[in-house]
């Protein structure tokens, strides 16, 4: 498996498979997004007990679900950056982070908006709301620690470091925070019986969770090209890379000015 | 084993001729908490209700405190380069620091804790509760803080990184550790929240030190 896996850890390949399903993980992400939100808050039926309020889930359980999921992401490639010593995995710790802290801060705010209704208040210090917030803590962390050091591999190396901590960390953390204190509603359809939740309502949130996982994974592909680039910039690949892009830039402009 | 003995004493001698290192953190320790009654005013009731809390989070900010100078000096002097190239030592030498720090800023908050529970008006069976959670707490709070020194050693702005780092993982042990003194102050028991904690410092001693070990070595190159 690993020497099929192996060609890819190669900056110059990743660059250009990043580069390849970028265009298609965004219109595929845009796509599903604008048709879960629409159907979701146009076509679904009202909740018999919230109204129209709970439509706010589309986007609300998306955002937090991967909210971890990008955690988790995250770990793995810090955990292979690590272990394996794979320059890419630790660039791919620094990528997915901000997303992951963006993904935290939308499930945090729309959270806050749909308890302000439903339970009369912004805030409350039930157990998934405080996990949450601590899980934008972790991500701030790892986000303030890559930026802290002169050399820039050293910051990717340590932030990879805190965020397989942070892992360890993150089931304690939820668990303490469980049997601290809960008001929050239980999980409605990660059941393994049958969902708690009307179909009518289930596919434009499975559709919305897509979408977001497709933007997650779009984002990350964008990010992680930069990131290439960047450390990479004194490699020959990224040098011929920026000359073509500058013969290429260079072209349709003398055109334009002879069509003047 | 002669290495960690090595290494530990000699951080006693360093803390026996630098005392600030071990006293300010302990005078910071008092100063918080006599800030609270300061703070939201002075009723017996209200003071015994919010002690275990604000114990707790005046002890691991004072840890906190005392953790940045952790590494830092051994870092300057050259000392943790060769530590890090000659590659045995490190391990012993990560083990006594931890355990030295525990020594120099935990240990005193315990020893004067009888004090603080006749400041805030603790019980008997609360002031017996925090010197236990404070037991088995406090070397997680070392052990952790020195996880943080090591990662931010070589940064530019460490100190305040450093907060920022390990305050959010300080967060389930300051739920169990103040819900240990809670079950105490009305009586109840308290013996799941100290296993809890017990726990944690077991999963936190086998494997923190590794990460330590891991982050000197990045921030040593």
């Amino acid at each position: 498996m690993f020497k099929w896996l192996d060609p890819y850890a190669k900056p110059e390949t990743l660059y250009r498979i990043c580069g390849l399903w970028f265009p298609w993980l965004m219109t595929l992400a845009v796509l599903t997004l604008l048709l879960s939100t629409v159907w979701g808050l146009g076509f679904t039926p009202a909740d018999y007990q919230q109204g129209d309020s709970y439509r706010i889930i589309h986007i609300h359980v998306p955002a937090a679900i991967w909210s971890m999921g990008a955690y988790s992401s995250m770990a793995i490639a810090a955990f292979i950056a690590l272990v394996w010593q794979i320059k890419v995995a630790q660039w791919a710790v620094g990528a997915i982070a901000p997303i992951g802290a963006v993904y935290t801060l939308i499930a945090l705010l729309t959270g806050m908006a749909w308890g302000k209704p439903m339970w009369g208040t912004w805030w409350v210090w039930d157990a998934r709301l405080t996990s949450e917030l601590i899980l934008l803590f972790l991500y701030l962390g790892v986000i303030a620690l890559s930026g802290a050091f002169a050399d820039r591999q050293l910051g990717a190396k340590a932030s990879a470091l805190l965020a397989v901590v942070g892992v360890v960390n993150l089931p304690i953390i939820h668990f303490s925070v469980e049997w601290w204190n809960t008001l929050h509603q239980g999980a409605t359809i990660t059941k393994f019986a049958k969902p708690s939740i009307d179909p009518s309502m289930l596919w434009p949130l499975l559709l919305g969770i897509l979408g977001f996982a497709l933007l997650l994974a779009a984002l990350t592909c964008l990010r992680l090209r930069t990131a290439i680039l960047l450390n990479e910039q004194h490699r020959p690949w990224v040098r011929a890379l920026a000359q073509q892009s500058v013969h290429k830039g260079s072209v349709p402009q003398t055109n334009a000015g002879r069509g003047v | 084993m002669v290495m960690f003995k090595a290494a530990f004493v000699r951080e006693w001698r360093l803390l026996a001729r630098q005392k600030a290192d071990w006293l300010n953190p302990l005078m910071f320790f008092v100063i918080v908490l006599t800030l609270f009654p300061l703070g939201v005013g002075a009723k017996p009731n209200l003071l015994a209700e919010i002690a275990p809390g604000i114990v707790w989070i005046a002890a691991l900010l004072s840890v906190l405190l005392g953790a940045e100078r952790l590494f830092k000096e051994d870092f300057r002097q050259g000392t943790l380069e060769q530590l890090v190239a000659a590659r045995d030592p490190l391990f012993p030498y990560v083990l006594a620091k931890i355990s030295s720090s525990w020594c120099s800023t935990a240990l005193p908050l315990l020893l004067i804790s009888p004090l603080i529970a006749l400041l805030l008006g603790l019980s008997t069976a609360a002031w017996q509760a925090i010197v236990l959670s404070l037991l088995l707490g406090t070397p997680l709070l070392n052990l952790l803080a020195a996880l943080g020194a090591a990662l931010t050693l070589s940064a530019d702005k460490g100190g305040i990184l450093l907060a920022l780092l390990i305050l959010p993982l300080y967060i389930p042990l300051l739920i169990f550790a103040s819900a240990a003194v809670d079950n105490a102050t009305l009586g109840l028991d308290y013996s799941a929240q100290l296993a809890v904690l017990a726990a944690m410092l077991c999963l936190a001693a086998a494997l923190v030190p590794l990460a330590v070990l891991k982050a000197l070595r990045l921030n040593v190159g």
